[in-house]
């Protein structure tokens, strides 16, 4: 099955920045209501770029592959751009077709991700 | 199995999904509908649509009397007294949502006692759980075994003098427990109150059940036990969605407000006041879903003719089946009580499950991508879900369609979920 390729399930079996920055500088959490998955970030911004990310929480192989993913992209990037990335972002890292009730899962991350930079 | 041969009488089932054919295991969240339900709602608008109760013309008189039919077929189904017992309404919740709002309003005020199970639905939780803040009254939870089953003993500890309900469900939709009503009933009289038998008065402590999953699978009989009220929904049983029943024994529903206003639930109306219709049509204001109602008729005919014993045994033999199954695979855990194939009615026809290390949403992918459907989530009962230690599971369940080869389709679909994640 598409959806569960060799990188998914490495970024979902070993995701990369997991876990929490304890003196972060913007933080945000939320859940996806349809099966209680759960995501919070932690970031270190300076001087508006972002230096440190981290995240946690529960979820399907697609939400924490898609988060872990995205952590990996935005080190080094400035948090207003960040700010600004689209959906088809977080589809084109996942790279497989996903059905439309797994649309969800793949956006939490970034749904989180963009509360934390526009704290 | 018994109903070997009955999956054409579903048209679903012609078609394919992703490629392979539909193995339907979420019946819990609602049933397939064989042609009769299909064609009676058809029937019902090329040849018989009009308003009920309203025209004298022909078609409003076929149509009132589709429509009191089937109530009058859904009271002989659960062995009510009359039909002005039963009210139409949306669904279960709707049922449970009109009690709260009509008689909860009136009857429950500050330090009373509402008692749920730790196995509710949302549906029968969050009413109550609502009303007694509006109220401040206090609402009591019977607790969980470490199997999975109520601890119905703790049942009579938690009625005390200002005890006012007791709104358990028959069957648990997460993991399939089934509760012994008839016990309860009897408990809750033994604490000096309760539900008595039919003719009887109503005593101070009622009891509603919400057979929305148990009714489907085992009918309901009001003699053997004689409940206040009960809720029960179409689209379970074969027949339409947006239809439900309400069941409530005449001596509470002559008393309880009405829920909607408008037509229908009204005899006389002048410009400063109205005065209430009879019973039961004082509780369903506006045009109600007279197809829908029509189709539920024919569910209930089809189920009559399978026979609702054997529905029961063929549920729980497949559950069963599955159990087996699913204990092959290495790590699986399973929730919810072990049928055991006793007479008690531990559980009916669902397995909740988790793949250890696998998402439920993951393991719902794949097996979707194979053609069987289950459910995946927390069911909408997430302080049960709390209670099991886990925040979603697999669910799979049965109803009188599924045979043995669904059983045998998911074991081979859900072997893939090992092989893709390694497990």
């Amino acid at each position: 099955m598409d959806m569960y390729a060799e990188n998914i399930l490495d970024h979902y079996k070993n995701p990369r920045r997991f876990g929490r920055i304890a003196d972060c500088t913007h933080s945000a959490y939320d859940v996806n209501p349809l099966c209680g998955d759960c995501v919070e970030i932690t970031l270190t911004v300076d001087d508006g770029v972002i230096v440190d990310a981290a995240f946690s929480g529960k979820g399907c192989a697609i939400s924490r592959a898609a988060t872990s993913m995205l952590m990996e992209e935005i080190v080094g990037r400035r948090a207003h751009d960040v700010g600004n990335i689209a959906n088809d972002f977080v589809f084109e890292l996942i790279g497989a077709p996903l059905t439309a009730a797994r649309v969800k899962c793949a956006l939490l991350g970034l749904v989180v991700l963009k509360k934390a930079v526009n704290q | 199995m018994m109903f070997n041969g009955i999956k054409k009488d579903f048209p679903i089932f012609d078609r394919e999904v992703n490629g392979k054919r539909l193995v339907y295991l979420d019946s819990a969240s609602t049933s397939q509908k064989p042609r009769s339900v299909i064609d009676a709602e058809k029937a019902f608008y090329e040849r018989m649509n009009a308003n009920v109760h309203r025209g004298i013309h022909a078609l409003s008189q076929e149509a009132t009397a589709a429509y009191e039919g089937v109530r009058e077929k859904v009271r002989a189904f659960i062995g009510a007294r009359e039909a002005g017992e039963i009210v139409f309404t949306r669904g279960t919740t709707e049922s449970i949502n009109l009690v709260a709002s009509t008689w909860g309003e009136q009857n429950i005020s500050e330090g009373d006692e509402i008692v749920v199970s730790a196995l509710e639905h949302h549906s029968n939780l969050v009413p109550w759980q609502q009303l007694c803040k509006r109220k401040k009254a206090l609402l009591k939870v019977i607790p969980l075994l470490k199997n999975g089953l109520l601890n119905i003993d703790a049942l009579g500890g938690l009625l005390g003098p200002r005890t006012k309900l007791v709104a358990l469900t028959q069957m648990s939709n997460a993991i399939g427990t089934i509760v012994p009503i008839k016990k309860v009933v009897q408990i809750v009289r033994d604490a000096g109150g309760a539900a008595v038998g039919a003719g009887g008065g109503s005593a101070r402590i009622k009891v509603l059940v919400d057979g929305a999953q148990s009714v489907a699978h085992a009918g309901f009989d009001l003699s053997e036990m004689p409940v206040d009220f009960l809720a029960f929904s179409s689209h379970k049983m074969l027949g339409p969605t947006g239809v439900g029943v309400l069941y409530v024994k005449r001596e509470i529903l002559e008393t309880m407000p009405p829920y909607q206003f408008g037509g229908e639930m009204v005899k006389e109306v002048s410009q400063t006041d109205a005065k209430w219709n009879d019973l039961p049509w004082r509780f369903e204001a506006g045009t109600p879903n007279i197809a829908g109602v029509v189709g539920l008729g024919a569910a209930l005919d089809y189920l009559h003719k399978l026979g609702f014993d054997a529905i029961l045994k063929h549920d729980r033999e497949l559950a069963g089946c599955a159990r087996e199954k699913l204990s092959q695979f290495p790590g699986l855990v399973m929730y919810g009580p072990e049928d055991g194939g006793r007479a008690e009615l531990m559980a009916g026809g669902i397995v909740s499950f988790n793949v250890p290390g696998v998402h439920p949403h993951d393991v719902g992918s794949i097996l979707d991508n194979e053609g069987v459907a289950v459910r995946t989530g927390h069911h909408c009962a997430q302080p049960l879900m709390e209670r099991l230690g886990c925040d979603a599971t697999v669910r799979v369940s049965f109803y009188v369609y599924n045979d043995i080869s669904d059983v045998d389709a998911a074991a081979l679909a859900l072997q893939k979920v090992y092989d893709i994640f390694n497990v």
